[in-house]
């Protein structure tokens, strides 16, 4: 019981900052409902026993890029209600679809096991706490490689972003 | 089973009662500590010493109309407040208050730990939760409708990231050298006192105890600033400056509602204080002269001591805000990007490097 209240309640919310930030028509809104959904993310991940994810998808998703979302929201004044325009041709029409598609099977899925509870709460043999000293061990012995490739990828998205953003004076001497 | 529920249910209300109490105090404290710093007398009105002001004020506040700008937003307008208190609160539950006690009710003992939530990743924690309070103050600047709280709120989420990143790696070769992220073990990481190996540096630093500051200091300077940065005090209030933005992000803020920012800003600059000393000052670490005082003392001597550490600090605060100017936007900036980061990363660097050494011994040998 505790278990399906524990999922329930996040999931609630999950799903309602999920309509919003469909539906809701002023982009604030829309950042602030992705911020909730980010949020109870974060419970869901508590309750699988992964506290360090789930405190890392706070600091970094709920807290740090959504408040620059919500800067930039600010910053270029794209904050008053319908600007909504179709910027690919027909991308409504392709979103529901693909959409359709996804409910079908998730819905196939549940018809097909009986809306078996055992399904979403599958009994786990060996619970294993997600400490940080844990997951450093796997991250820097057996996928030391994959995490040295992504933090150079990063350091060169970074470097590149600043080369775009940052205005290389020609020469001083001409004004 | 029982029991824990009824310990899940006080705790959140003890803490509740206590921050508010301790809000009360702090308001009058620190208009009594600047009046005194600025020749004045300060509040001497209500109650001994004026300490019932903050009471009075705030039933003034729960009785005035509160008033709901034309422009507004009204759902984030209305949230703005709320999203403020709830992680001053969520804060303040995680910062261990004591070493615990056996507890025995109807034949059964149990182990009550002095903290509301003991988690094992309480540094982040504690980070993830402060990067959410950026939210209230960035809404209630939006909402309002108004050119003065908009700028008070863009600010606001500037400076809050900027210095958000030099708290953060501030705080890692603290973790580097206390082995957790849990706050009561980095707590009991600080118990006894300094050593070295060399005999003539280890009979004076013997009587140093081993607090974080000591081997740490670098990084309690850059903390002690971020986090100033962090609650919006002077010398970094650019958020709400009275000069240039009438009040920032609560222009348009009335009655309760205000009141609501005004509790959260207190109990934040309390919880960092409180965490400041966790960190760096041994938290509730300290002589409990058990023999000489009375049994209760002797047991309460942990809480006092974190209090008195917390209380030092504010002070610190205070004082700073009655002497420094407020800094230049640029200058802000300037501190934070360009000095307070690639500081916090070179003394992370060294702490790693002397770190390894001590523990692998050197890389030849």
């Amino acid at each position: 019981m505790t278990e399906i209240l524990l999922f329930a309640i996040p999931a609630f919310f999950i799903i309602l900052g999920a309509l919003i930030v469909v539906f809701a028509k002023n982009p604030v809104h829309n950042a602030m409902g992705l911020v909730l959904t980010l949020t109870s993310l974060a419970i869901v991940y508590i309750t699988l026993n992964a506290t360090f994810v789930a405190m890392v998808q706070m600091l970094v998703y709920a807290g740090a890029v959504m408040t620059l979302f919500l800067f930039v929201i600010m910053m270029i004044g794209v904050d008053k209600p319908d600007q909504s325009k179709e910027s690919i041709k027909g991308q409504s029409l392709l979103i529901s679809g693909t959409l359709i598609i996804l409910v079908a099977i998730v819905l196939f899925v549940i018809l097909e096991n009986g809306l078996n509870w055992a399904l979403f709460f599958p009994e786990s043999e060996n619970i294993i706490d997600g400490t940080p000293s844990l997951i450093a061990g796997v991250m820097f012995t057996s996928w030391v490689l994959p995490f040295e490739i992504i933090s150079i990828l990063l350091i060169v998205a970074t470097t590149a972003a600043l080369a775009l953003a940052y205005e290389f004076k020609k020469s001083d001497s001409n004004d | 089973m029982s029991i824990d529920i009824l310990v899940s249910l006080i705790k959140p209300l003890l803490v509740l009662g206590i921050v508010l109490t301790n809000t009360i105090i702090l308001i009058w404290l620190e208009r009594k500590v600047v009046a005194g710093m600025q020749s004045r007398v300060g509040p001497d009105r209500a109650g001994p010493f004026g300490i019932l002001q903050t009471l009075a004020d705030a039933i003034k506040l729960l009785l005035k109309e509160q008033i709901l700008p034309l422009r507004a937003d009204k759902a984030m307008y209305l949230l703005a407040p709320i999203i403020a208190l709830v992680p001053s609160f969520l804060i303040f539950m995680i910062i261990p208050l004591g070493p615990g006690f056996d507890l025995t009710i109807g034949g059964e003992t149990r182990f009550i730990n002095l903290v509301g939530a003991d988690i094992n990743v309480g540094v982040l924690f504690f980070l993830a939760i402060s990067s959410l309070a950026v939210y209230s103050v960035v809404l209630a600047g939006w909402s309002s409708g108004s050119k003065y709280p908009l700028l008070g709120g863009v600010r606001a989420s500037a400076q809050m990231i900027s210095y958000e990143a030099a708290m953060g790696l501030s705080l890692v070769p603290v973790i580097l050298y206390s082995g957790s992220m849990s706050m009561s073990k980095i707590v009991e990481s600080q118990s006894g006192n300094l050593s070295s190996s060399i005999p003539v540096i280890d009979s004076i630093v013997r009587f140093i105890p081993n607090w974080n500051v000591f081997p740490q200091f670098l990084a309690f300077g850059i903390f002690f600033v971020a986090s100033i940065a962090e609650v919006n005090r002077a010398p970094f209030d650019l958020v709400e400056a009275e000069q240039e933005l009438v009040g920032g992000f609560h222009t348009e803020y009335s009655g309760f509602r205000f009141a609501m920012f005004f509790l959260a800003e207190y109990i934040n600059m309390f919880n960092m204080c409180a965490i400041t000393a966790t960190f760096f000052l041994g938290g509730w670490l300290g002589p409990t002269f058990s023999g000489i005082f009375p049994p209760l003392l002797s047991a309460m001597m942990p809480t006092i001591w974190l209090g008195l550490k917390t209380v030092g600090l504010l002070f610190v605060y205070f004082w700073i805000r009655a002497t420094l100017p407020r800094l230049r936007y640029d200058q802000l900036m300037e501190l934070g990007w360009k000095r307070l980061i690639p500081i916090s990363l070179i003394w992370l660097l060294v702490s790693a490097i002397v770190l390894g050494i001590r523990d692998f011994g050197l890389p030849w040998s």
